[in-house]
């Protein structure tokens, strides 16, 4: 028997009022983004796609967005791969080594993001990489390793190594062994990995403020130094696509887990 | 196993462990000889002023995501699967919108004109719009919304492990609901407390953005404060020796923390 009480119904209010303070602010931009004013009076006088306009109207922002993706696109294409080689290499490996590596590794996500930012500027001015593609490539797919890290270590600990080592008894090498027997098996945490790092390397604006720039700045620094000045409603428009875009590959990361559950094991 | 490692392991020593090493170098020698002056004005006058803010104001939000995020993570750990997947999914999604796009969102709902001094006029509480963007209020209300889901996840994770035959033993001899929460419940979350409070005090500890942009320029948090030293003045030896000591209170805190619990699937939450 279950008794609800006025103590549980404050609670329920009280949880309902703070997730819609969660919510609100993710939902406000998408009608800002449709408004036809400058102004942000809310609910907006009259609909429009004049900020969209705005934004794809403009050369510079259409370049940042440009830069944006392709750095993102080749922060996956490296960071994934390495990811999981460590992945691999920290949960087969028995040296003692390998936790520090391990610790090491995850230190982009523990040193505050602004001594990153001012470590990898450092770097990059003295080797002549700043406001380069290539500079921002690298700096995102170190950003990304962990996310690499986490998502496949994870599903790593779970897999039975028997399996791997009954292929290499047939005569298969590791390397071959890996692809066909491992990789098949553990292909939705790799799905994660690598959209976290796109994800991540998308939304990165610290260390961009400080390596991006000229013909290589990325959206969120152009969307940082606008906002800056003044509260541009183009901005509306770009965080909405940009959530949007982060939604459906949430839900491709969800839609990977699941389908592996369902999946019979061979 | 180690060739393995090796493409990783140089990305971060060459972007982050060389670099490292470099301003903890700079921090001390300056034109040829050693000098503590660096860290000498850290502890005087306005970087000393800047350190105690930013802890106070990453004290105020962790004590405010707590007071949030508390009820939010048991009020999913005690509903039913559905009703809690839910809920925790308006908590992540939130926490994965791009930290820029909160903090605007909260630029143009914090506006004098915007929606939240408008409500608040509507019902009558205020007549004249309150000043709540570009100032520390709007930056501490930013602040916790974009670390909430830091604090619920690790919070609800703990509370989710907490076997209920042992809330319904504590009732079943006769404490009362709260005497049963305060004794029973509420120490067995304690490591949720712990690894959420943490995590959120060293993000605060080094926020960049939002105190940048919502700040309104007149309280300046340690980034903004190693970020004017390069950008600005491009003083390499003030900016090394605060992020230097920023560094070490990050790490003395996540060191302490996780000899209380573990960190780190916490900090892979994102």
């Amino acid at each position: 028997m279950k008794r609800i009480s006025y103590g549980h119904i404050a609670l329920g209010a009280t949880v309902a009022a703070i997730l819609v303070f969660l919510m609100l602010p993710v939902l406000i931009v998408v009608p800002i983004s449709f408004s036809d004013t400058r102004f942000m009076t809310f609910p907006p006088p009259a609909y429009s796609l004049r900020w969209y306009d705005s934004f794809f109207g403009n050369p510079e922002w259409i370049e940042a967005a440009k830069t944006s993706f392709t750095a993102s696109a080749f922060a996956v294409l490296f960071a994934t791969p390495l990811g999981v080689a460590a992945a691999y290499a920290i949960q087969n490996g028995k040296h003692r080594f390998m936790r520090y590596a391990r610790t090491l590794l995850m230190l982009p996500l523990m040193v505050p993001i602004i001594i990153v930012a001012v470590g990898v500027f450092f770097v990059y001015s003295k080797t002549g990489y700043v406001n380069t593609l290539s500079g921002l490539i690298v700096a995102d797919t170190m950003l990304g390793l962990p996310y690499v890290l986490i998502s496949v270590s994870a599903d790593l600990r779970t897999f039975d190594p028997t399996q791997e080592m009954v292929a290499r008894s047939l005569g298969m090498n590791r390397l071959r062994s890996f692809m066909t027997v491992t990789l098949p098996q553990i292909k939705s945490s790799v799905i994660a990995g690598a959209v976290f790092v796109f994800i991540q390397a998308l939304d990165e604006t610290v260390v961009a403020l400080f390596i991006s720039g000229g013909d290589n700045q990325t959206l969120t620094r152009r969307m940082f130094v606008t906002l800056r000045d003044e509260i541009d409603p183009t901005i509306a428009a770009v965080s909405t696509m940009l959530t949007a875009l982060t939604l459906c590959l949430i839900m491709v990361v969800v839609v990977s887990r699941k389908s592996k559950g369902a999946a019979p094991r061979a | 196993m180690l060739f393995l490692m090796t493409p990783a392991l140089a990305v971060i020593v060459i972007l982050l462990i060389v670099p490292l090493a470099w301003l903890s170098w700079q921090s001390i020698y300056h034109d040829g000889s050693f000098t503590l002056a660096n860290y000498q004005r850290i502890f005087t006058g306005t970087y000393l002023d800047t350190f105690l803010l930013t802890f106070k104001l990453s004290f105020i939000v962790t004590g405010l995501t707590l007071l949030l995020g508390y009820p939010v993570a048991y009020f999913a750990a005690s509903q039913s699967p559905r009703v809690s997947s839910l809920i925790l999914g308006m908590v992540v999604l939130p926490f994965w919108t791009s930290v820029l796009v909160r903090t605007y969102a909260w630029l143009v709902l914090l506006q004098r004109t915007g929606l939240v001094n408008k409500a608040l006029m509507s019902m009558g509480i205020i007549d004249t719009p309150l000043q709540l963007a570009y100032n520390q209020l709007g930056t501490v209300i930013a602040m916790v919304h974009i670390l909430l889901p830091f604090m619920v996840l690790p919070l609800y994770s703990a509370m989710q492990k907490i076997p209920s035959n042992l809330v319904q033993a504590g009732a079943s001899l006769g404490g009362s609901p709260l005497h049963v929460f305060l004794r029973v419940f509420l120490p067995l979350s304690m490591s949720g407390v712990l690894a959420g409070a943490t995590l959120v005090f060293v993000l605060c500890l080094g926020f960049y953005i939002t105190p940048e942009l919502m700040g309104g320029g007149k309280s300046i948090m340690v980034s903004m404060v190693v970020s004017r030293n390069v950008e600005i003045y491009n003083s390499w030896g003030a900016a090394s020796a605060v992020s230097l000591v920023l560094l070490v209170c990050v790490f003395a805190i996540f060191y302490l923390a996780s000899r209380v619990v573990p960190l780190e699937k916490t900090l892979g939450a994102k």
